[in-house]
């Protein structure tokens, strides 16, 4: 089972889950996970696989669970500073940093701003840009009826629906007012568009990188991920996930964490 | 009581199958449906009615922004209003309002109203509402994270604006302002009268205590639907140990009057069904953006949600389907209908139980002629205003009204050749 811990950072308090590795790989980093739209409010089975391997280290974001305060922040400079701040606190000589949607854009900024700490970066369908001409989805503006929001970010809504089910010892107001609270902190550095402006600092990630997407999924286009990837200056390696949507985490855990772990591996040879 | 005369400006074209066809009536309505010129049609004829309201009796007239609306063709409300300074006399002129987080620099609102008070002769209301979701988040691309707090901080730098006499310098969280000296400043001193429309959160009820301005629920679901709601805001005032001064409050009503019960029945069901038929078809897209509003009224919405439930007032999960026939329109009193007599004894009742000593009116609405608007108009003015008019007047004063320049000081615009 995972551990948890709290760390107080500059104006706000962060929850930090970990879990040991059930076979480590020898002078493997620790794997960092930034979650995307709604975050982590519970531990998930990718993170299981995930740390098969490698110990997996999971901050929560300003806004998500296990971080409720946000509003301090306002721009996304704010927000790129907060993110390595909170590579500070963990205290971590060596990561391999995996971002997936609205965490992959400040996985993205990290690694662009302040590399210096990751190893190898693993983007999954990052929010971060934007195409006028082929607008990603606006997760901002949907129909607030409980399936809509499920049925965007995931390919087999139950999946998003089975994390956000209300736990026995949780008042279910509160826990409806989280999920909202994530989505709006992800609007607070990301609205309208989802970008960050990391277009015009891509050229400064020269980590290792892989970039992967679900074939379904309905929020990034696969575009996207061809421009991260035409921009970035490290190696790159892409992958589309089958039978994934926005979150392919909660859609193919254990394809994606195989994808994550085959990647790892290669570049470690 | 004060009656005021309000304006939305709807455009009156909007296909029979409007609803069926179209996504909503609002921030991406199809640009395809207007025809321009009908819209100067409209502007010129919806100012004639706004001023015929001031001409006959009404306290004042109202006007108020919206965007990328099709019922609401005002995105300037401030444009409508300087018209009504040179065309109108004496009646008070109510811009309910601007939009605070939506200009940048804030000063902007501070300088127009203070063009409009001097324009007027100080018969300015200012209205500072936040804005609905599709007016702000939507149409004008505004965070819904941050909307709230922009809101805040442009009312601070409009109200310093108009009250410090010295040039100053604003550092604020969202606007760095080195020199601000608005020129002119309002005639009313120390400023115009602050009403704020807002729906039914506690802290916007607190925060007009605070302030000592009037608080306006401006739905168009009539006084059945919105008398919870003005009964929380009193409770809330009772709380705060403030008093029931009825001109505290602001609250809106569509009136339809006829010569008789039937003639009314006739004459108001088309724009009626107009107006809750097509006008109110909003994509629930933009209803309700993560932000727009804060937790605390996230909880009060749900725990509301489950007491109506429990109650078996309403299905859960927000309010029923608009009525959208005239005979529900009515029932659920959407719509004040009737003859004089019965209109003026049903707003009686409705201000006295309500405590509202500011009573909006929306006499037209939907595809309603100019000519039935000022029929309306007048029949409410002649026969219905006369009866109600001394409400609260007995033991309440108005402290929230403007205070023009006297009669004898005010400009009389000259004749065009």
């Amino acid at each position: 089972m995972p551990s948890e811990r709290t760390i107080a950072l500059r104006g706000r308090s962060m929850r930090v889950l970990e879990r040991a590795p059930s076979t480590p790989s020898p002078g493997a980093p620790p794997a960092v996970f930034l979650a995307g739209i709604g975050g982590v409010p519970r531990w998930l089975p990718f993170l299981d696989r995930l740390s098969e391997t490698r110990r997996v280290v999971v901050p929560s974001l300003p806004g998500f669970p296990g971080s409720e305060a946000f509003r301090h922040l306002d721009s996304v400079y704010d927000w790129i500073v907060d993110t390595v701040e909170m590579f500070e606190a963990l205290d971590l000589p060596a990561m391999d940093l995996v971002g997936s949607s609205v965490g992959g854009a400040l996985a993205a900024e990290a690694a662009a701003i302040a590399g210096a700490r990751i190893r190898r970066l693993v983007l999954v369908a990052p929010f971060g840009l934007f195409d006028e001409d082929e607008p990603n989805a606006d997760i901002w503006a949907q129909i607030p009826a409980p399936d809509v929001l499920a049925s965007l970010v995931c390919a087999d809504p139950e999946h998003w629906k089975s994390i956000w089910e209300t736990p026995e010892d949780t008042d279910a107001v509160e826990w409806q007012i989280a999920q909202t609270r994530s989505m709006e902190a992800a609007a607070r550095f990301l609205f309208p568009f989802g970008a960050t402006g990391v277009a015009r600092r891509l050229h400064r990630i020269t980590q290792p990188t892989l970039l992967a997407r679900g074939a379904e999924d309905r929020v990034i286009p696969a575009s996207y991920l061809a421009r991260f990837a035409a921009g970035i200056a490290g190696p790159v390696r892409e992958a589309v996930i089958g039978d994934a949507g926005h979150l392919v985490e909660l859609d193919q855990p254990e394809a994606l964490a195989r994808e994550i772990h085959a990647f790892l591996a290669d570049q470690e040879l | 009581m004060k009656n005021l005369w309000f304006h939305l400006m709807p455009y009156k074209d909007l296909p029979d199958d409007f609803r069926e066809a179209h996504p909503s009536v609002w921030v991406d309505i199809d640009a395809g449906l207007l025809d321009a010129a009908r819209v100067h049609e409209h502007y010129n004829e919806y100012l004639d009615e706004l001023e015929y309201a001031g001409e006959v009796g009404f306290d004042g007239i109202c006007c108020n922004e919206h965007h990328q609306n099709g019922y609401g063709m005002m995105p300037s409300p401030n444009l409508i209003a300087a018209t009504l300074t040179r065309r109108t006399r004496s009646p008070a002129i109510c811009v309910m309002g601007n939009s605070l987080a939506l200009y940048n620099p804030p000063t902007r609102v501070a300088e127009e109203f203070a063009m409009l008070d001097c324009m007027s002769g100080g018969r300015l209301i200012v209205g500072f509402p936040v804005g609905t979701p599709m007016d702000t988040v939507f149409a004008y691309g505004q965070n819904p994270s941050k909307l709230r707090e922009r809101y805040l901080e442009a009312h601070d730098i409009v109200m310093k604006a108009w009250q410090e006499p010295k040039t100053f310098s604003f550092d604020g969280r969202f606007n760095q302002l080195r020199y601000v000296n608005v020129w002119p400043r309002p005639v009313q001193q120390p400023h115009p009268p602050v009403w704020i429309p807002g729906g039914g959160s506690v802290e916007t009820w607190q925060w007009c205590a605070e302030m000592d301005y009037v608080y306006c629920y401006l739905s168009y679901f009539g006084y059945k639907a919105g008398m919870a709601t003005v009964q929380g805001f009193w409770n809330e005032m009772d709380k705060l140990g403030k008093d029931r001064n009825p001109y505290r409050v602001g609250f809106l009503q569509f009136v339809g009057v006829g010569e008789t019960e039937k003639e009314a029945n006739e004459l108001y069901r088309g724009p009626a069904e107009y107006f809750y038929g097509r006008c109110l078809h909003v994509n629930p897209r933009w209803a309700s953006p993560p932000g727009y509003s804060s937790e605390a009224s996230q909880r009060a919405r749900v725990q509301s949600q489950v007491a109506q439930a429990a109650a078996g007032s309403r299905g859960f999960g927000g309010r029923p389907p608009v009525a959208t026939q005239w005979e529900d329109i009515v029932d659920l009193g959407y719509v004040v209908a009737g003859d004089p007599d019965q209109v003026a004894e049903r707003l009686r009742e409705v201000c006295l139980e309500m405590n509202v000593g500011h009573l909006m009116l929306l006499c037209q609405f939907g595809n309603m002629s100019t000519e039935l608007a000022q029929y309306n108009t007048r029949l409410y003015a002649e026969r219905v205003l006369p009866q109600i008019r001394d409400l609260f007047d007995d033991r309440w004063e108005d402290p929230w009204w403007p205070q023009p320049m006297a009669e004898a000081e005010r400009y009389t615009p000259a004749k065009v050749a």
